[in-house]
């Protein structure tokens, strides 16, 4: 295993948006309380071109994150090499601050099904996934950060709650983890649980990252409300509530504002940017 | 408890006759029911967008909606093969040539090539400029000068007006198209590709100038077409930024 340091992440504790295309100009110019970006791997993994060179360009200017999409480290699977060398070869040339994946599958066999597919928390798969970030750190030569996911439903099998499985996965590991409270107010709406408690529950010491972002609103078949994870929309009031809740318990984290789809102008985004910051700023640290 | 494998879970996300595994539950141990739904629409939405984003002059010719009900059968059959979206759709060309209803548009397959080799020349590595000065040598030494396009720079031939269709899918007040097949040479100067029609000959010489010199491609273009122009041909490729410097190293 290899020794890491105990930083979880050389991120500045401040606030990053996920970045988009279209915001290129406004964060170069006017990126106000901004202080790094996140980027998701997959979609700079070309030889050349517009978006290596916006990159390029960030990096002089931003602390970067890499945020993979596609390594499926929970896929019952082994995890693709072929992938894991074009992470190594993004992360080789940017030497981002930070590198997170999801506790996830998206790969199945030959196929990439493009969504954050969920695992049962078991013994078996606390082996599966545990093995694969060994797997990873060791190929990338870091530690890396996971994130826990958004739910929409849970298995039968699961002998262990998500706090205590990726609790067990850092101590296994010594990966940090990337604690997105959108995900967690989705999940525990959608399973009907206390975020709260989720968040008392989580190992706040090994977070490296924050997210927050928006989500959708819907129902189930028996009329149970069933929130959408789309990063399309603001952060709601209670995600922010949720936000002061876990950094008084964390101490100041970097904070990432994601907003992946139905991108809105860069004011919008910037004062979502702001809120954070304003979140962040009066948080002692413990 | 039988666990759920991702097999089980994966067969019924394409697909939405197979039942839900069984096994995925709501907060209160009931079974998940239309919950799993949200998994096959992330899937299918986000595949659908994908698509979108990658074929738009296949989805303006055909027209969005058309486009859209086609997707959810392509995505279905076609899920990706790696995690690199910017690669999804390879087997879209392929797939529309063997979809019978659509016979009567049977150059909406090209089209789609014409869409992948954009994609391609916009993500492809970046070269240096070609410098124009080595062209003054005599003609002797001239024949045996090795050209190299760009990385970027995508040759593609059809039977069907390709370059007029282009420009029809991208502003419908363009002309309508030519009954003719056309060539094009698709460039991208700085960071925006943009393909260009190409005189007759010119396709054959572009391609032969990827393993052979100057003098020999001219003589293969000839071949193809008598009245090929040359001078037109080489004004077009430096306008249009289609060749990079020489410093690489040559095949053999």
């Amino acid at each position: 295993m290899l020794d890491y340091f105990t930083h979880k992440t050389y991120l500045p504790t401040g606030i990053g948006v996920g970045y988009k295309p279209q915001h290129f100009n406004d964060l170069m110019h006017a990126p106000g309380a901004v202080e790094w970006i996140e980027i998701h791997a997959e979609n700079y993994m070309g030889d050349g071109g517009r978006p290596l060179a916006q990159l390029r360009a960030l990096s002089e200017k931003f602390a970067l994150s890499i945020h993979g999409v596609g390594l499926s480290i929970g896929g019952e699977g082994a995890l693709d090499r072929d992938h894991l060398k074009r992470l190594r070869k993004l992360i080789d040339t940017f030497n981002p601050a930070s590198f997170s994946e999801h506790l996830a599958w998206s790969t199945h066999g030959a196929e990439f099904l493009n969504d954050l597919l969920p695992l049962p928390y078991t013994n078996a798969s606390l082996a599966r996934v545990a093995a694969h970030i060994d797997e990873v750190q060791q190929s990338l030569g870091r530690q890396i950060l996971l994130e826990n996911p958004s739910s929409y439903l849970a298995f039968a099998e699961s002998t262990f709650s998500e706090t205590d499985f990726l609790s067990e996965l850092t101590h296994r590991t010594t990966c940090g983890l990337l604690l997105d409270v959108n995900n967690v107010f989705v999940s525990s709406t959608n399973l009907d649980l206390s975020a709260q408690a989720y968040i008392d529950a989580f190992p706040l010491d090994a977070v490296g990252e924050i997210h927050v972002g928006g989500h959708d609103a819907d129902v189930d078949d028996h009329g149970a409300p069933l929130l959408i994870d789309s990063h399309g929309a603001p952060v709601i009031d209670p995600v922010w509530a949720l936000l002061d809740y876990t950094l008084a318990r964390s101490g100041p984290r970097p904070v990432l504002v994601e907003w992946d789809t139905d991108v809105p102008d860069w004011p919008v985004l910037r004062a979502e940017a702001d809120r954070a910051a304003a979140a962040l700023a009066p948080v002692k640290p413990l | 408890m039988t666990p759920v494998t991702q097999a089980q879970f994966r067969a019924a996300l394409l697909d939405a006759d197979t039942p839900v595994p069984e096994g995925l539950l709501n907060g209160h141990g009931a079974p998940a029911g239309s919950r799993y739904n949200v998994y096959r629409n992330n899937v299918t939405a986000s595949l659908i967008d994908a698509m979108k984003l990658a074929f738009p002059s296949v989805r303006s010719l055909l027209g969005a909606e058309n486009f859209d009900t086609l997707m959810p059968m392509f995505v279905r059959a076609h899920p990706p093969a790696s995690p690199l979206m910017m690669h999804y759709g390879a087997g879209f060309p392929a797939f529309l040539d063997g979809f019978a209803p659509l016979a009567h548009l049977a150059y909406l397959a090209d089209i789609a090539r014409l869409d992948l080799a954009m994609r391609a020349s916009y993500h492809a590595a970046d070269a240096g400029p070609f410098d124009p000065v080595v062209l003054q040598q005599p003609p002797e030494t001239l024949a045996g000068l090795h050209l190299r396009l760009a990385p970027a720079t995508k040759v593609l031939r059809a039977r069907w007006p390709i370059h007029d269709l282009w420009r029809r899918a991208t502003d419908p007040s363009a002309p309508k198209p030519r009954p003719a097949g056309q060539a094009i040479v698709i460039t991208r100067p700085a960071f925006d590709p943009a393909p260009h029609l190409l005189p007759t000959g010119a396709a054959t010489f572009l391609l032969a100038l990827e393993t052979h010199p100057l003098g020999a491609a001219l003589e293969a273009a000839q071949a193809a077409a008598p009245d090929f122009d040359f001078a037109e041909t080489l004004a077009l490729l430096l306008h249009s930024e289609a060749l990079t410097d020489q410093n690489k190293d040559l095949p053999l």
